[in-house]
């Protein structure tokens, strides 16, 4: 047997526990109240064009896109706008956010193919193809929500070569990317060919770890009609996930420090992203809706739905037969980079991809020892990094020496954290030594 | 033997001579000429090199004093919060000036969010510093502008003058307090504030720096300040200024005449080392005069929020 691909350094393989891979993705039901935040994608949060009492349809641009990386926002629901006003979001801060009062009756915008068939034709060239993204204000489903069109235009001087397709969902417990891939495996490919016209590209590779031999399968017969698109089998290995490992992994080169992957002709992009991209391009459907796994060892029912942007997270756990009593934490995210909310209220936004029930034995942390210089997160680091000399630069407030030491290209993939045997929150003092070290840079300019 | 001594005693002997030679006109072309005024000041100082006087240290704290008096014939600006009066006193004596006497100030926790008033609706089991919880969360009580409780300001303090307690949660400030400014900058909430330490010790400040609307900052913390400008309207020496949904009192104008801290409906505003009110006759009427206009005005004011946030 040949050796499965994978990146080469570092890395981790935490327990799978992918609980929620046989449940077919459901429809959730409506939220009486939607709570829409702002600021959904990285960079600037976009300036809201409704105002109290205004009837919103859906797909209706509600909110518009500022600044060069931003994202436009569109009504997830029919109804009547409450209020724009602050809202907590998954931290606790309270962010802008348009308050929509839920109607039953669904009127989608007009001009929104809302039918199921599959428009196989790519009619639109690469410019309308990037406008058409940006209208229906695409982001990177992945989890960093990077606005998609942004990514699409490439700088002059170079050229991309590879469409990598991130099906890896490397991160233990989430299933939504696996069950999109089983369920929408055509859409999502006619998505890539779309997003390689776009990209001008020839090759696109979908890497998927091989612990989904199902959607391997699935997706190499239907990839079979479309030329130019190969599907890679990969190692299971945590971080595969991160675009650098995921270039690693596939064709096999290395993304310098600070530099974007374009650097070495390739574009990554995120499974849902590809599947988001086609309903925008070949049916002129905005970004409202995505799938979401909620998952746990104590959940009754680990499911995955397809949710409206701005349904409270309360209703998911309902859906899925209640929260178990013995919850400690609930993770926005996946168990290794997810943050622990700290209300049900929040919304689900363009970036959520699973909500992670722990039980309350699981989540506790153990208790931090002292550093016994054993080096396992120096190996681990899929980075070559130090984590913890770096979190001790940041515990020290050390922030020039740990720029030299490039803490900024830490992925916060949390591998040095789990890996440590006396418990140190190295993660954390690596987040916060990448805030303030990132401070320091945007001052300089 | 007596040969190879003798030559090594001679070599070593010229060397030296050279070297000493060199030394010499080394030390006369690289002279450092420095003002003796420095010593001396920089004697007086309290050489805690704490940075609170904005410089890296007492003695470039004393260059800088005499550098000033040199060029500007004043030390406007420069001051030691450590040594206070006192010390800058002598310092320009030396210097051969004087100083004008400033307030001392001391450092203020403007939060009262303890474990009681502001119930934690969550826990936070990360590293203990206040500066990656801040980035992560709002709070265990849910307010987004009150103290953490980790004790970035405890660990800051050069002067153990800072303590957790451990009942509240919170920060206390002790009397050896010299307002270096050290755990202003450790906090990144900014909840602390240098005021002047006041008459007596008596200051009166508003123990709360939460902008949210009155209704949400009543829900996460029982003695928030809630914006409801009473305190704005009964003070008479414009001492209040409210931005934000707060009030601030300004401790110059601040007469400590503690109408505000009476009418305050949530106790937001805090009077320290006040004796304990005699009640007269006459005063209690007006007090509660002044308060029950007040409580209708509150009512007015609270009821918008109150719909806004059902």
């Amino acid at each position: 047997m040949i050796a499965l691909k994978t990146f080469k350094k570092g890395g981790v393989h935490p327990e799978e526990n992918k609980i929620s891979a046989h449940a077919p993705i459901q429809k959730l039901p409506f939220p009486k109240q939607a709570i829409v935040p702002l600021g959904q994608n990285l960079g600037a949060p976009s300036k809201p064009l409704v105002k109290r009492g205004d009837e919103v349809n859906t797909g209706q641009l509600i909110a518009k896109a500022e600044g060069f990386i931003a994202a436009n926002l569109h009504s997830p629901f029919t109804g009547k706008v409450l209020k724009v006003d602050d809202a907590i979001d998954s931290s606790g801060y309270r962010r802008p956010a348009i308050f929509i009062e839920v109607q039953e009756e669904e009127k989608w915008e007009e001009g929104i193919d809302t039918s199921e068939a599959i428009i196989r034709e790519i009619k639109a060239d690469k410019q309308a193809i990037i406008d058409q993204i940006k209208q229906c204000g695409i982001v990177g489903l992945g989890g960093a929500t990077f606005p998609t069109h942004v990514k699409l235009m490439i700088p002059d001087g170079k050229k991309a070569e590879y469409l990598i397709i991130n099906g890896v969902e490397c991160e233990p417990y989430l299933t939504s990317d696996h069950r999109l891939m089983l369920e929408k495996g055509e859409e999502m490919l006619i998505g890539i060919k779309i997003l390689m016209k776009a990209l001008e590209v020839e090759k696109a590779i979908v890497g998927i770890e091989n612990n989904k031999p199902d959607a391997i399968n699935h997706l190499s017969e239907l990839a079979k009609q479309y030329a130019g698109i190969s599907i890679q089998p990969l190692k299971v290995k945590y971080p595969q996930g991160g675009e650098k490992q995921l270039i690693k992994a596939t064709v096999n080169r290395e993304v310098p420090s600070g530099k974007l992957p374009i650097e070495v002709g390739c574009i990554v992009s995120n499974v849902g992203t590809a599947v988001a991209v086609y309903e925008a391009v070949q049916k002129n459907k905005p970004l409202i809706e995505r799938v979401v796994t909620v998952t746990g060892k104590a959940v009754k029912k680990p499911s995955n739905f397809m949710v409206r942007v701005g349904t409270p997270v309360q209703m998911l756990i309902e859906a899925a037969e209640g929260l178990p009593d013995n919850t400690g934490k609930i993770i926005n995210g996946g168990p290794m980079m997810g943050k622990a909310i700290t209300s049900l209220e929040v919304p689900i936004v363009k970036g959520s991809s699973g909500i992670l029930l722990m039980k309350n034995e699981e989540s506790r942390r153990g208790i931090p020892q002292t550093c016994i210089r054993c080096s396992k997160c120096t190996i681990a680091c899929p980075m070559g990094l130090e984590p913890f000399l770096l979190a001790k630069m940041a515990k020290l407030s050390l922030y020039e020496r740990a720029e030299t030491e490039k803490i900024m290209d830490c992925i916060e993939c949390g591998s040095c954290q789990f890996t440590c045997p006396s418990n140190l929150p190295l993660l954390d003092y690596l987040r916060l030594g990448k805030n303030k070290v990132g401070q320091i840079i945007r001052s300089r300019k | 033997m007596n040969e190879v001594l003798m030559y090594a005693l001679i070599t070593l002997g010229l060397l030296g001579t050279i070297a000493a030679v060199i030394l010499y006109f080394v030390a006369q072309k690289f002279k450092v000429v420095e003002d003796p005024k420095i010593d001396l000041v920089d004697e007086v100082l309290p050489k805690a090199n704490c940075g609170g006087c904005g410089f890296p240290g007492c003695r470039s704290f004393a260059e800088a004093l005499v550098k000033s008096a040199n060029e500007k014939q004043s030390l406007e600006g420069l001051n030691c919060p450590v040594g206070g009066n006192e010390v800058m006193k002598e310092a320009a004596s030396i210097l051969g000036l004087e100083v004008e006497e400033q307030d001392p100030l001391i450092a203020v926790i403007r939060c009262n969010g303890s474990k009681a008033n502001s119930p934690a609706k969550v826990n936070y089991d990360g590293p203990s510093t206040c500066a990656f919880a801040h980035n992560l969360y709002a709070g265990e009580g849910g307010c987004q502008f009150g103290c953490l409780g980790l004790g970035d300001c405890v660990a800051s303090c050069d002067f153990d003058a800072i303590h957790m307690n451990p009942e509240t949660g919170l920060p206390v400030v002790n009397d050896k307090c010299v307002a270096c400014g050290a755990c202003v900058k450790a906090c990144p909430r900014s909840i602390i504030e240098l005021r002047p330490k006041g008459k007596k010790d008596r200051r009166i400040f508003v123990s709360c720096i939460n902008q949210d609307k009155g209704g949400i900052a009543k829900k996460n913390c029982g003695v928030a300040c809630i914006g409801c400008s009473i305190c704005f309207k009964v003070c008479t020496f414009d001492a209040i200024t409210m931005s934000n949904n707060l009030a601030y009192i300004d401790p110059i104008k601040c007469k400590l005449c503690r109408k505000c801290v009476e009418v305050c409906p949530t106790n937001a505003i805090h009077e320290i080392n006040f004796p304990v009110r005699k009640k007269k006759a006459e005063t209690e009427e007006e007090v509660v005069e002044t308060k029950t206009t007040m409580t209708v005005t509150h009512d007015t004011k609270s009821d918008p929020q109150k719909d806004s946030q059902s």
